[in-house]
This record gives structure tokens, sequence and C-alpha cells, in this order.
């Protein structure tokens, strides 16, 4: 067996058993918490009677993990349950609210990750000069700046000031893909500016660490260019590190947009979450947790997957 | 009027050092030195690290390593000042008119990339010529160069192959755009010597076929003799002596040449064997987890108490792995070693204190072997505290007497690693095997980092300490000069097996087997024409470099 698909299907092994281990700590911290979904739905005023009827009818009298094992094999079929609050299907809602997430990450993911590495490289051919000072100027302050800050600040330059797009990044799925994209352009443009300063700084510190390298002495002592020596020969000795950054901030991209979200009015997944917490739903939060798992579970595999790929003593055995 | 090609003139270069504790300081590490090289020569920097030979070589293509920088004086190449020709003119001075082999091409050669890429980068980014043009180049240099499959060499990657080829490919990368100068720096020093002599063999090949300039950079005098046509002695960064390759090596002038030349000179009488051996290895095998390989094969050796016995070959012949057997690191599969009269648990968990303390062990780079953040007297003190509860005034005693043995008196105790010299710090890594009172000491390639004259002096301390002490030694090395001056017994090893094992003389008295013969005979000279002579009688190639 190759070497590679050997450690590539280790990662994926251990992958699944991480999930299930995530799985086990979300239904667990959820059964920890004081009442019970016969609880939330009747409300506290409901009789003993009545809650025990209704538990009896969730089967909330089973053994804990009798009920564990119900959730996952139904979960693990597509079956995420109904939600307390309006009786639907979670998996169906979940669907759709995944896919506009996904679809506000990838767009996001799109820019913010080549531009971060650009940077990153220019900081290096510049590095201790005004170029990288300006660049890690900027993307630090992004940084630092609160993302719901600087969704009203776009707002009010590109809503207000400047009538460019609108401040409500609600989507349908009559809208055309143009439509959509200039309905998300402002919440994609406050992720890119919040993942930025990571993956560039990363980027930076990864390829400077390898310039410290013989083969980039080598390189120099070739007459290349600075900026091929960079690109060329340390990113490609690089990528491991930047790989996982970016696969971190990814996953940030998918899990950790609440605030972007309620700021711009657009139906993702954090809003979904957020929303039946208040409402005490808990099945809805189980879902969400174990959807929120496996994606930064897959995100970090892959990562890790791609690092292996980069290096080609794995990939090129003696 | 010979063509002048590198004209270097007065030149100085300085660099800023950061001293632990205070302000940076701007020093001066070459001071005015001149020489010229005709088109078509070889010239020889020689001297030990710290002379300035790299520096200089660099200078050659206006290249300070770190914060190196030149600070007086003109280099001409071609005619033209490369002190003053600015980013865009030395991108097209570097790799096009002069190119660089590196000491390590294991660590020279980019690990992401395909040889093949890297060998022909500097053809290609210069436009000397097509892509099919340069690789027909460079498969006509691996040839020549003695790589196996040169059609396909370059499709590999550097980790999958050998250090001697990457060496080799390192020349043909610096050859393939045809330059005119090339500058080696060390370029065979950090391989085994059965594989120096044909990858100097394929260097002066290629110098004399091509007919390119040489800048070649050593501490090793003999290597030097063999490929250079003049020789410049360098120390502290002054010219010690300038002059033809004979001169230097058959009349040289200075005294501190002189000691180059005869540096290998200790004379050592075999000691006869006394009834008990301190050691003794019988049938060792050993073979790492999860392989399915012998790395040690059947390995019986003796060592008497106040002896000396040398482990030689080259790497990968098992003679380390026969001391981690020695020193429990790595439990034998079969066989019995026997330590001062007791037969030693084969795991180092299952040995006893004195079984420790009577074995002790110094490493070939004694950088790495010491803590950087304790001092000589905290490094020295830990095995007295350790196995014999010293404290207070008695262990600062006992660490002085041992400083006073190892010929480093007063005023280092309190000093850390990093302010001493590597011949120093090789000293307290000895000290502190002493000071465990220990039956045999390991020595595991103790002088193969070390500059010849740092190295010869080492040498000399251990011969010395192995009367006062009545220790043994157990030398590891690949390099037969030294077994010369110090053994008493030699176990040459080849393979994971033990192919010659006897008294000094009677090892290095022909008849000899056909390996031991190809070691012996792969041991530079400091004779003009000893490479030509050996290769034409050599009875084996040496293994797969």
């Amino acid at each position: 067996m190759h070497p590679i698909l050997k450690l590539v299907t280790q990662r994926l092994a251990l992958g699944l058993l991480l999930l299930l281990a995530a799985s086990a700590l979300i239904f667990i911290g959820v059964e920890l918490l004081p009442g019970d979904v016969a609880q939330s739905i009747l409300g506290q005023s409901a009789t003993e009677t009545a809650l025990r009827n209704l538990r009896e009818e969730l089967g909330l009298n089973e053994p804990a993990l009798t009920r564990y094992f119900k959730w996952l094999f139904a979960a693990l079929q597509g079956d995420l349950g109904t939600a307390l609050t309006n009786g639907q299907s979670i998996s169906k809602a979940v669907g759709e609210r995944l896919g506009n997430t996904l679809f506000l990450a990838f767009w996001a993911a799109l820019f913010s990750v080549p531009l971060a590495i650009v940077l990153g490289l220019i900081a290096v051919r510049y590095r201790n000069r005004w170029p990288d000072k300006l660049i890690s100027g900027i993307t630090l302050s992004t940084i630092s700046l609160p993302e719901f800050v600087a969704g009203y600040l776009l707002m009010y330059l590109f809503t207000v000031k400047i009538r460019l797009f609108s401040p409500i990044s609600t989507i349908y799925s009559g809208m055309s893909l143009g439509e959509k994209l200039s309905a998300i352009a402002l919440p994609v443009m406050v992720l890119v500016l919040v993942v930025l300063a990571h993956m560039m700084r990363m980027t930076r510190a990864a390829i400077l660490n390898v310039m410290q390298s013989a083969y980039i002495e080598t390189a120099e002592l070739k007459g290349l260019r600075p900026f091929v020596i960079i690109a060329r020969h340390a990113f490609p000795n690089a990528i491991a590190p930047v790989v996982n950054v970016v696969m971190l901030n990814l996953a940030y991209l998918v899990v950790g947009v609440v605030v972007v979200e309620v700021v711009f009015v657009y139906p993702g997944m954090g809003q979904y979450l957020v929303d039946h917490v208040t409402k005490r739903d808990l099945p809805v939060v189980q879902a969400c947790g174990l959807i929120f798992a496996a994606v930064y579970i897959g995100l970090n595999i892959l990562a890790d997957v791609i690092s292996i790929l980069a290096n080609p003593r794995l990939r090129h055995p003696k | 009027m010979p063509d002048i090609l590198l004209d270097v003139r007065n030149l100085k270069i300085g660099a800023t050092v950061y001293p632990p504790g205070e302000a940076p300081k701007d020093i001066e590490i070459v001071h005015g030195v001149s020489f010229q090289l005709e088109k078509g020569k070889v010239l020889g920097l020689i001297g030990e690290s710290g002379a300035g030979k790299s520096t200089i070589g660099l200078s050659s293509m206006a290249y300070g390593r770190g914060g190196v920088r030149i600070t007086g004086g003109e280099v001409f190449v071609n005619g033209r000042d490369i002190l003053k020709a600015g980013a865009a003119g030395l991108r097209a001075l570097r790799g096009r008119e002069v190119t660089y082999v590196a000491q390590s091409a294991a660590a020279a050669f980019n690990p992401a990339k395909k040889i093949m890429e890297q060998v022909i980068e500097t053809t290609l980014m210069h436009g000397l010529a097509t892509r099919a043009e340069a690789e027909a180049r460079a498969v006509a240099l691996f040839g020549k160069l003695g790589l196996p499959n040169p059609q396909t060499f370059g499709d590999r990657y550097p980790h999958q192959v050998s250090g001697g080829q990457l060496q080799r490919a390192m020349t043909a990368m610096a050859l393939c755009p045809e330059p005119d100068l090339v500058v080696f720096d060390e370029p065979t020093t950090a391989l085994d010597v059965t594989t120096q002599i044909d990858v100097l063999a394929a260097i002066k090949e290629a110098i004399h076929a091509t007919g390119v300039a040489a800048l070649y950079i050593t501490h090793d005098l003999a290597v030097v003799a063999q490929v250079s046509d003049d020789i410049m002695v360098l120390r502290h960064g002054k010219t010690v002596e300038y002059g033809t390759v004979s001169q230097i090596i058959e009349t040289p002038k200075e005294d501190y040449t002189r000691a180059l030349v005869s540096v290998h000179a200790i004379a050592h009488e075999e000691k006869p064997a006394t009834a008990e051996p301190v050691l003794k290895v019988e049938n060792v095998t050993a073979r790492y987890k999860g392989t399915n390989f012998d790395v040690l094969k059947n390995v019986s050796v003796e060592l008497h108490p106040g002896q000396t016995l040398a482990v030689v070959g080259e790497s990968g012949s098992g003679k380390s792995t026969l001391a981690r057997a020695i020193t429990g690191l790595l439990p034998p599969s079969q066989g019995r070693i026997t330590f001062a009269g007791r037969e030693l648990s084969r795991e180092l968990k299952d040995r006893k204190l004195d079984d420790l303390r009577e074995l002790q062990m110094i490493y070939q780079m004694a950088d790495v072997a010491m803590n950087p953040r304790h001092t000589v007297a905290t490094i020295i003190g830990r095995p007295l505290e350790f196995y014999f509860g010293l404290k207070g005034d008695a262990k600062r005693k006992r660490v002085q007497e041992l400083l006073d043995e190892i010929e480093m008196g007063r005023g280092f105790a309190d000093r850390y690693p990093a302010e001493l010299s590597g011949g120093q710090k090789q000293r307290v890594c000895i000290a502190r095997a002493l000071a465990a009172k220990p039956k045999l000491i390991i020595c595991d390639e103790v002088t193969s980092a070390l500059d010849p004259l740092v190295a010869a002096g080492i040498l000399r301390l251990l011969l010395d300490l192995q009367k006062i002490e009545g220790v043994a030694y157990l030398f590891i090395t690949h390099d037969l000069a030294t077994v010369k001056s110090i053994a008493d017994s030699i176990a040459v090893m080849y393979q994971g097996a033990v192919q010659r094992y006897g008294g000094k003389t009677d090892v290095l008295t022909p008849p000899y087997d056909d390996y031991t013969d190809l070691l012996l005979s792969s041991v530079p000279e400091m004779k003009l024409g000893w490479l030509e002579h050996v290769l034409a009688h050599r009875k084996m190639e040496s293994a797969g470099n």
C-alpha cells in the first residue's frame, strides 16, 4: 500500500472517531442542562401528569444511552429530528441554512485565501520595510475591529454614502447568482477583513522560517529575483503550516459568523442556532452542534491530507 | 600577460556580532586579502574554521552570509568590479559567470523540487539555452560526473538519492550554465572517505573537461593538494602563505603551514592485550523495531582496560549502532555483552547505576550534547552530584580538578557553552564523562566536526587522560588517520558485520581484504598525484555512492 494512502486512511478513520466523540460530548452537554425537552415544550406551569405523558410520547424515559444511539443512527441517515418550536423537520431547515452559510463562506474564502497568501508573499519580499509594515498594520487593524463595527462601517459607506449595495443581505431561492452576489457583497467584505490577518501573518511567518534554509541561499546564489525565490523556492516548503491556518479560518467562516449574519440579516446557520438557543429548542441546538463539529473536523482532516500531499518525502518515497 | 578571471585586491570583510549581554559591535573578519585566478586554473583556499575561507570564496559572488558584508577592497570578475555592480548586475553575475557548490548538498537542494528542475533553473533563467538543450546538458553532466542512470536521474527528488550523488548533482547544477568560475565550498567534507574520493575525482575530471576555473575551499590540505594549481593558506582572516601546490606541500615556509602538513603525525604504540577484557561483545545481532533487517550481524569484539578499540567504517556500516547496543539503547536480539566482569542487561532500563556510571559517552556534536543554559561548572558537576552525591565545596573542588585535567584551568567554570570554541566544548564533554570515573568511554566521531589541529589536540588529551585514569575507549570514527594515531586494536565494519579485527599493526598490515583496502587507500594523502594513483589501483568500487 502506498504510504500516502495509508496515512490518509488513518486520518479519515481518526476523524470519524473524533466525530463520534464530539457527538457524545454534545449529547452529554445537552443532557446536563437543567430541565428537559418536555419541560421546555410545556413551560414552567405544566402539571406533573402532562409532563409524564409527553415524556412517554417523546421517549424521554428511556435510558440516556439508548436515546443517544437512536439520535446518532437517525442523524447518520440524515434525520436530525424535529424542532420543538415549530414541529418541522430540522434536516430540511438546516439543509437550506447550511447551503446559505456555505455560499457565503465560499465567496469569502475565494477572495480572502489568495489575497492573504499574496499579501504574505509581498510582506516577506519587503520584510521590515514599509510594504510589510503597511500590510501588517492594515490586516491587524481590521482583525482588531469587532465584526459588527466593521459591518456597520461598511454598511454606512456602501449603502448610505455610496448607494452601491443593499444593507439587507437576505437571499432566497428565486434570486439569480448576480443578485445573490450583490446581496452578500458586504458580509463577504467583512468576513474577508476578519480572516485576512491570521492567514497573512501565518504565510509570512512560515515563509520567513523557510527563508533561513540553505536552499534559499542556493537560489540567491543562482541570481534569481527575490520574488521568484519566495514564490518558487520558499512557498512550496511552507504549504503545510499555511494550509492549517487557512482551514481553521474556513471553519470559522462556516461556524463562527453569527454576528455578521445578524448584522446583515443573512439566513445562515449561525442565526438559526442562536434563535433556537434562546428558545431552548434542544434538538436543534444538538443538530447544529453536530454539524459544526463535522465541519471543523472535516476541514482539519482536509488540511492534514493537503499537508501530507505537499510533502515530497511522503509523495515520492525512496 | 595571462588572462586574469578573478582579481581580488585588499579585500576586507566585516560582520556585526552580538556578544551576550553587550551592545552589538562591528568586527573585521577578513583583513585585506589579495589573490588572482587565471582562466581555467584552480585555487585552493585552506584554513581552519573561522579563517574566513568561505567568506572570501563567497565574496567572488559579492555575497555575504548572515550579517557579513564586504567593507573594503575590490573584486574584479572578467575585468568588472562586482562590488559596484548593483542588485541587477549581481543577478546577472550569479549563476551565470560564477556558480557555487555548497558543503551540504542535502541542505542546499530544495526538497520540494525535482533535481532536474533545480539543475537547469539558472540556465533557463539567464536565457542561456532552451529547456531541451539545458536538459541535454544536464544529462551529459550527470553522465560525466558518474551518476547512475543519467537519463532519468533528474526526475528524482533530492531525498531519493544519496549524499554523494547529491554532491555530484550540485556540481552538475554549478556547471550547467557553463560559468567561468565555480566556488566549491568544502564539497566533500560531509562525505564518507570512500565516497569523497569518487566525488573528488568526478569534480576534478569535470573541471578539467570544461576548462572552468575554480576556487576550492576546504580545511583538508591533502584534499586540496589533489585538485588545485595554487594554494592560499588562511588564518584569522589573513593570508599565511600563498603559492603553488608543490611549494606549499613540499617546501612550506610558515610554521602554521608546516603544522597543517604534518597534522596526522601523532605517534602511538600499540599496547599488548591483558588477560581480562573490560568489554566483551559476543555474537551480537540487532535490528531496529518494526524492521526485518539486521543492522548488526554477529559482532564480536573485545576491549582491554586502559586501551583503545577503534571501530571504523563508512556511514551505515553499523559502527554507531554497535555503540547503541552496548549502551542499551538498542537491545540486541542475540548475543552477550560483558562489561567489567558482569553481563549487562540488554535493556537500558534494567541496568544498575554502576553500569551507567562506568560506561560514559562523548558525542560528535558537543554543541547539542550540552544544555546551552547551563554553565560549564553545572555541566561537569551534574554527574558528580548524580553518581557521588557531591555538593558545595567538594563539588566545586572536583570540577576544578577536572577542568585542570582537560587543560582549561581557571576562568572557564562560569562560562556558557556558547562562549567556548568547538575544541573547548568537546573538552568539557570529556570532563563530564570523566567526572563519572568510568572504566569505558564510547567516543562517537568526537573529532569529526573539529579542525585538524584542534582535533589533534583532543586526541593528544584523550591519550594523556588514558595514561592517568586508565580508562578504555571505544573509538568510533570514519577517519583512518585518527585510528592510526590512537588505536590499540581495530575493528573494520562493513554493512553491519566486522570485516577485519585485531591489533592495530595486524589490521594495518597487508594483505588486506578488498574493503579494508578501499577504506585505507581512500584516505587522502599529502602527496601530489595521489588521487590518480589510487583510482588506477583500486580493487573495489565504493558501496552505492
